[in-house]
């Protein structure tokens, strides 16, 4: 079966007085494929780095095998990495780019042209050996840097936002060929990424990371339909963030009403960040529906209508295949699936209302809204809320 | 990456033994008597007497950058704007000159503008008069703009071939008209080209002593022919110190004006 | 206004090679007033090869100007190496220190280098400290900047993570470094080196004041001629010197050009022979 190949324990970095990782531990296993998702600056990358030899963590264990190797450095560890900008040698053609590994490893000739032929038929790259990189296009120097890579056959390969540079119907391609390549040659990939759909499709092991921290580990399945914390929720997929009160297991009360829910394990009257997906929102007339709204925005958007609605001040995205007009009130009803509860977090009230889709457009339109100091604005928003909960 | 920055220690401990440590030495020279090796500003004070020459000196060095940077920007920029091959070529040419001895081109011009040189030569057989051409100040700064001319144009070609072109696509798409776009835009962003020739012409032009020698006179002595007589004629090394380090602080000074002027740190490298 | 442009151009042109021209025609007079033609010679160009002095200088200048690139190269690709791992704050003083040979006269350095040789003598108790060494070490001084600042921007454009892929596919720092560091930065390794080169063979000031009696090199040794009228051989070795120098800089440009297109052809020869040698093998 599957063991353990890769441990992180408690590892953390800071370069200079900013801390990058705060005490990472994370478990990877053989012949898996591991995604680490997250924004720009949480750490995904730098993980990957300790991973691979390039860093060396500031405090924290990293075990290959059960052997720690924070002293290893790059070239003796059995790993190899897939660069973001491929990192080809200008001065080598393909085949000599792909047999560098090969060449240093001091392997006889025959056995060198034997593997990269195979290898460079595996990234569907044959007959391309003498190209020199310049004349290649992003989508084949991006073969050619995964050839270089696994011609060498590690046991884990790390990928660093391979895929970024191609366009979007490439992207997808190279994503299932990608998948198809790890499961033929039983390889662990090690990938990181910040694109949320990517990271879905590919792993089996998806790895959440904010500000340096593992905010959730789970199949793609799990972390799509019960996030554990706010970030996650927002992070992955597009999700309406209620404060709710769990009035007790499988009854969660929001906006003044009462709703049956799956989840349980909360504390009587707990305070509680609920989870609706915008297409699990079934959209009624107003007498019929568990709450009414006004609808504010409607766009299309191909697949469905990015409905817009307000619900007593706060926003609510609905995905939708019919049209509703603006200024149209409407009702919603949301079954005991639809709902999922968290525990609140520090991102409690960071996300989930859809005045805007980005953080960055409210900063525009107002500067003072996010202010340095985050853990001062969570514990303002905190006592509103219950102040607002002993009310209803 | 891992312990690379020890490889720069040897060169670093080349340059401060072989360059800020002479500097040092000086410094000492300069402030110490040459005969008791006593520690005296007489040296400093004797300077005064040099001053004239000084200010000869800067003069004839302002002229002659000036006229090298009127002369040379227009070429610069009209080699920035060949095709690459003939920039290859005119870039070579311009280069070569300052590949051969200086001396030699030097003494070229007074075999051309002495009293029976060819230029007067050929004045006379015209049947006019010769003229004074040369141990005048215009031989010297003639000699100065013809050997430090390409010092002037390389800096300022390689800064105006960098030039974004689509910033002068930009400019006349707002309605610049050709001398418009030069003086707007050209010539602004080619400014750290004009700084770096301007101090790869002056320093020189001002410390030179063997451009004075041959084609100017005892009244157009500078200060580079002062340093090298005392150091090779009369030796008095602590007065030549002397006037090193003023003339050392007059380049700072000059490099600190262009500096600020320009904003820059940065040296263009032809 | 193109036109004026290119005129000009061409006009400045000529400015810069008349009194070179001058010469080139002085060598070939059988006169020694280059205003006085008298008849086209051979004579100083044999005169010159006979002269038992000259000659010595020019080898003497040569030594020195291919020991001097060859040290300044090396110690100067090793700073910038160095450097490139830097933070800002120390590779700002270690660029200061590199600028100030080039924005020092050469006359400052030539003197304070002078100087330094007297102490240093004093203190070996040394009788003659100039000579040959210190004539090398003046030569590396000056060049070195030079190198630096060829071979440092190559160093920065080159894309940061070719180096870690070396080492991902197993190279150690070393290996990394010649197998594909070099050859990113050989350009400006080489461009500096031939810069190193040129500007030894011809320097004067700095040499006039740091040399020794018994290491001369041709610029010196030139000035101690023009003191005394000028003999027509001068003149000779000076056309000489000229052609050379005009050869090699058209051999490198013309290469320069080429490079590219050798390179791609090459390896794809290559490739081809690999491939016969397999059928038939």
């Amino acid at each position: 079966m599957s063991k353990e190949l890769i441990r992180l324990i408690d590892c953390s970095m800071a370069f200079d007085d900013e801390i990058v990782l705060d005490s990472i531990n994370l478990s990877i296993k053989n012949e898996e494929f591991l995604t680490l998702l997250g924004p720009s600056g949480c750490g995904k990358t730098t993980t990957l780095r300790i991973i691979g030899g390039f860093l060396q963590a500031t405090s924290g264990d990293v075990l290959f095998d059960g052997e720690r190797i924070n002293d290893v450095p790059p070239y003796q560890r059995k790993v190899n990495t897939v660069f973001q900008r491929y990192a080809l040698f200008p001065h080598l053609d393909v085949y000599e780019n792909v047999a560098f590994g090969l060449r240093l490893a001091k392997l006889p000739e025959q056995e060198i042209d034997d593997r990269v032929t195979e290898m460079l038929e595996i990234v569907s790259l044959k007959g391309f050996e003498n190209r020199s990189i310049s004349q290649l296009s992003g989508g084949q120097q991006q073969r050619v840097a995964i050839a270089r890579a696994l011609v060498n056959r590690p046991k884990v390969l790390l990928l660093d936002e391979p895929l970024g540079a191609l366009d979007l119907r490439l992207r997808k391609d190279m994503q299932q060929e990608l998948k198809r390549i790890q499961q033929t040659l039983g390889i662990t990939f090690i990938y990181v990424t910040h694109d949320q759909e990517e990271a879905l499709s590919m792993s089996d092991t998806v790895v959440v990371m904010d500000r340096g921290r593992i905010q959730q580990i789970g199949t793609p399945e799990d972390i799509y339909n019960e996030p554990e914390n706010a970030f996650v929720a927002d992070f992955i997929g597009e999700s309406n963030i209620l404060d709710g009160i769990m009035l007790e297991d499988y009854v969660v009360k929001f906006f003044g009403r009462k709703f049956r829910c799956l989840d349980s394990g909360f504390e009587p009257n707990e305070p509680v960040d609920v989870v609706v997906r915008p297409e699990d929102v079934e959209i009624v007339s107003p007498e019929e529906g568990q709450l009414t709204g006004t609808v504010t925005s409607v766009t299309f958007m191909g697949v469905h209508y990015d409905t817009i609605v307000d619900f007593h001040g706060f926003k609510w995205l609905i995905q939708t295949t019919e049209h509703h007009n603006v200024d149209e009130v409407i009702g919603i009803r949301l079954g005991p699936d639809d709902i999922h509860i968290m525990h609140r977090s520090e991102y409690s009230g960071m996300f989930g209302d859809y005045s805007s889709y980005s953080e960055e457009y409210d900063e525009m339109n107002d500067p003072d809204l996010y202010p340095e100091d985050l853990s001062d604005e969570s514990s303002d928003l905190e006592e509103e809320t219950a102040e607002e909960g002993s009310e209803t | 990456m891992i312990h690379t920055k020890r490889l720069a220690t040897p060169y670093i401990v080349w340059m401060v033994l072989f360059t800020v440590v002479p500097l040092g030495i000086v410094f000492y020279y300069a402030f110490t008597d040459s005969i008791t090796g006593q520690f005296t500003l007489e040296n400093i004070v004797r300077i005064q007497s040099y001053m004239p020459i000084f200010i000869k000196s800067i003069w004839l060095a302002l002229i002659s950058t000036l006229v090298c940077l009127i002369i040379g920007y227009p070429v610069a920029y009209y080699i920035a704007q060949c095709p690459p091959s003939r920039q290859r070529l005119l870039y070579l040419l311009v280069m070569l000159p300052m590949c051969i001895s200086f001396l030699l081109r030097t003494m070229a011009w007074v075999s051309l503008l002495d009293d029976t040189g060819i230029i007067n030569r050929f004045i006379q057989a015209m049947g006019m008069k010769p003229l004074p051409l040369i141990r005048n100040n215009g031989a010297v700064v003639l000699g100065m703009v013809y050997n430090y001319l390409p010092y002037m144009i390389l800096p300022l070609y390689s800064v105006i071939l960098k030039i974004d072109s689509r910033l002068i696509e930009a400019a006349q798409d707002l309605g610049c008209n050709s001398p418009q776009v030069f003086t707007k835009v050209i010539f602004p962003l080619s400014m750290p080209g004009v700084i770096s020739g301007f101090t790869m012409v002056f320093v020189p032009a001002v410390s030179t002593f063997y451009i004075s020698q041959k084609l100017g006179s005892s009244g157009t002595t500078l200060i580079g022919d002062v340093i090298e007589s005392q150091f090779k004629a009369a030796y008095n090394p602590n007065l030549g110190a002397a006037l090193s380090l003023i003339l050392m602080v007059l380049v700072f000074i000059c490099i600190g004006i262009t500096r600020r002027v320009s904003g820059t740190e940065e040296v263009a490298m032809p | 206004m193109k036109t004026f442009q290119r005129s000009f151009t061409y006009l400045v042109l000529l400015f810069l090679y008349i009194p070179m021209l001058v010469l080139a025609v002085a060598s070939f007079n059988a006169g020694t007033d280059p205003a006085v033609w008298k008849g086209f010679t051979l004579h100083n160009y044999s005169e010159l090869f006979a002269d038992g002095v000259l000659l010595p200088m020019l080898l003497n200048s040569v030594i020195i100007a291919v020991l001097s690139s060859l040290i300044a190269t090396v110690l100067g690709t090793m700073a910038c190496l160095g450097m490139h791992d830097m933070k800002p704050r120390l590779r700002n003083m270690y660029m200061t220190v590199t600028n100030i040979p080039m924005t020092n006269p050469d006359i400052v350095t030539g003197v304070s280098l002078a100087l330094l040789f007297a102490f240093a003598g004093t203190l070996l108790k040394m009788k003659s400290v100039l000579g040959f060494t210190t004539l090398l070490i003046a030569h590396v001084t000056f060049s070195l900047p030079y190198i630096i600042m060829s071979v440092l921007p190559k160093l920065s454009q080159m894309d940061p993570d070719l180096q870690e892929a070396a080492m991902d596919l197993g190279c150690t720092p070393r290996q990394a470094f010649f197998k594909v560091v070099l050859h990113e930065i050989m350009p400006g390794v080489i461009s500096g080196a031939l810069m190193a080169f040129t500007m030894s063979l011809d320097d004067f000031v700095i040499s006039y004041f740091v040399y020794g009696p018994k290491f001369v090199t041709l610029p010196v040794e030139i000035y101690n001629y023009t003191k005394k009228p000028l003999q027509p051989k001068i003149y000779a070795l000076f056309t000489l010197l000229f052609m050379v120098i005009l050869l090699v800089m058209i051999i490198m440009t013309v290469l320069e050009a080429k490079d590219e297109k050798q390179q791609s052809q090459r390896r794809i020869a290559f490739r081809g022979r690999r491939k016969r040698k397999e059928v038939e093998g």
